[in-house]
């Protein structure tokens, strides 16, 4: 190595912070200008940790089991006391939706309905938070020959979870419905009046651009629409709840702060998705 | 890599000592990517992306104002791209606050090193809760959306408090394993 005289040296260290923060700004236009450079990186470094992560996640799974039934232990009559009351009035609602599956397919048979095919899903460990301070949204580890692909609508047990908006090899990331970028285009199931559900980083998103002369209720369910073409119609999403200072909110059906599988489905929808879509990029236009 | 050079008599640096000290110099960087990688996997803890990053602006503070050598600008930026590629933020959001936060340490570095830990901590106040705006306003500003301020306060108060309990670790870590004088 050839040796520098040490004024040059000094000089050259005092530089070299200047010249980063100049490199930090540049950074930042290359990441605003080349968005699939950056969620390349990003997807590459996900790849890699995603094994690492998935084998990781379940002996914490354990640990937190274990800590869940010491927990459940403690309040083991309460809970069986209002399982058994719940119990009790579930039955009497699965005799109701007996009786009218049953109408249901007589009605469609007198019809000659023709069923919507059923789509096809693939199942998904949730194997990290992918979301940061300023995001929502969740990793999940996959084999090298996914099927997955960009779009797709993941869903728990429960409800909508969100949309997968980046994809890697072996990892794919969706974006939740809570982050701040999301808009769904959603259907007030009690007075069918059309809203957008607008994530903003909280716990519940906010309903927004409900139709004139219609108030969304507290307790209605939420179901997404087929508008724009990037939902299927009628996915559960959520209850709406009005918050202290009035405005209308949807508590999420899906456990999005303890999710640990999700099934992604391809509905085969690819209406509101550029090819480089990314966080900010699924807002469907916007009703009055 | 720069070893600090004490006036005396060494011992022959042998393959075995090179290493060693090696490892003791490159600790600070080493460890403090660890800590964002480790703080990535579900470990289920409250607040983990905020507590992630809170840790690591300790991190990069604390070694940037005691041991700078073993903190320079360049692994400031690397850990930053890391630590944009992990959070899916915009890049260059978070290399240019630790830069500026690495800055200011070494800035105020020969006043504050002799004062007692009480004033570091109040400097780190400072540091912390511009980088917290700072990055707030950043990833605003870069995706053309304000968003809630109060994710930025709550990185800030949560680095400011967590500092002093930083401090006591990597103090003993400065001291003992990260100290190349030692090897």
């Amino acid at each position: 190595m050839f040796r520098l005289s040490i004024p040059l040296r000094q000089a050259l260290s005092k530089l070299t912070l200047p010249v980063l923060i100049a490199a930090a700004f540049g950074l930042m236009l290359l990441g605003k200008a080349d968005t699939i450079l950056a969620e390349r990186a990003r997807m590459a470094l996900a790849d890699a940790l995603a094994p690492i992560y998935g084998v990781l996640a379940e002996p914490l799974a354990h640990a937190r089991t274990a800590v869940d039934n010491a927990r459940n232990m403690l309040t083991l009559y309460e809970d069986n006391t209002r399982l058994r009351a719940e119990n009790e009035q579930l039955r009497r609602w699965q005799a109701v939706a007996m009786a009218l599956d049953a109408e249901n397919a007589a009605l469609k048979a007198n019809l000659r309905w023709i069923p919507d095919p059923a789509p096809a899903y693939v199942t998904a460990h949730v194997v990290a938070d992918a979301g940061g301070i300023y995001a929502r949204a969740v990793l999940l580890s996959a084999g090298p020959n996914n099927a997955i692909s960009k779009g797709q609508i993941a869903l728990d047990d429960h409800g909508l979870v969100g949309r997968v908006t980046e994809l890697g090899a072996r990892s794919a990331r969706v974006l939740l419905i809570t982050d701040i970028n999301s808009r769904i285009p959603v259907i007030l199931e009690g007075s069918r009046a059309r809203a957008v559900l607008a994530g903003n980083n909280g716990p519940r998103p906010r309903l927004m651009f409900w139709p004139e002369g219609v108030t969304p209720a507290e307790g209605e369910r939420v179901v997404t629409s087929a508008e724009a073409s990037a939902f299927p119609a009628g996915l559960p999403v959520g209850i709406v709840h009005y918050t202290q200072g009035k405005v209308a909110e949807v508590e999420p059906l899906a456990r999005l702060d303890r999710l640990e599988m999700v099934r992604l489905f391809d509905y085969g929808l690819h209406g509101v998705l550029p090819p480089e879509a990314s966080a900010a990029k699924t807002t469907p236009p916007a009703r009055k | 890599m720069k070893f600090r050079s004490i006036p005396g008599i060494h011992p022959r640096p042998s393959l075995w000592r090179r290493l060693d000290m090696a490892a003791r110099v490159s600790f600070p960087a080493t460890t403090t990517a660890l800590l964002l990688l480790v703080m990535s996997a579900p470990i289920g803890l409250p607040a983990q992306a905020e507590l992630q990053k809170a840790a690591a602006v300790c991190c990069v503070f604390f070694w940037s104002l005691f041991r700078p050598g073993s903190m320079p600008p360049l692994a400031v930026f690397l850990l930053g791209l890391l630590a944009d590629l992990l959070f899916y933020a915009p890049p260059g959001v978070t290399v240019l606050t630790w830069l500026l936060v690495h800055g200011l340490a070494l800035r105020w570095r020969r006043s504050l090193v002799r004062l007692g830990f009480v004033l570091v901590w109040f400097a780190f106040i400072t540091a912390a809760v511009g980088a917290a705006g700072l990055e707030w306003l950043m990833t605003s500003l870069l995706s053309f959306h304000l968003l809630p301020p109060h994710a930025a306060m709550f990185e800030a108060v949560l680095s400011v408090g967590l500092y002093p309990l930083v401090a006591v670790v990597l103090t003993r870590a400065h001291q003992g394993i990260a100290e190349p004088d030692l090897a």
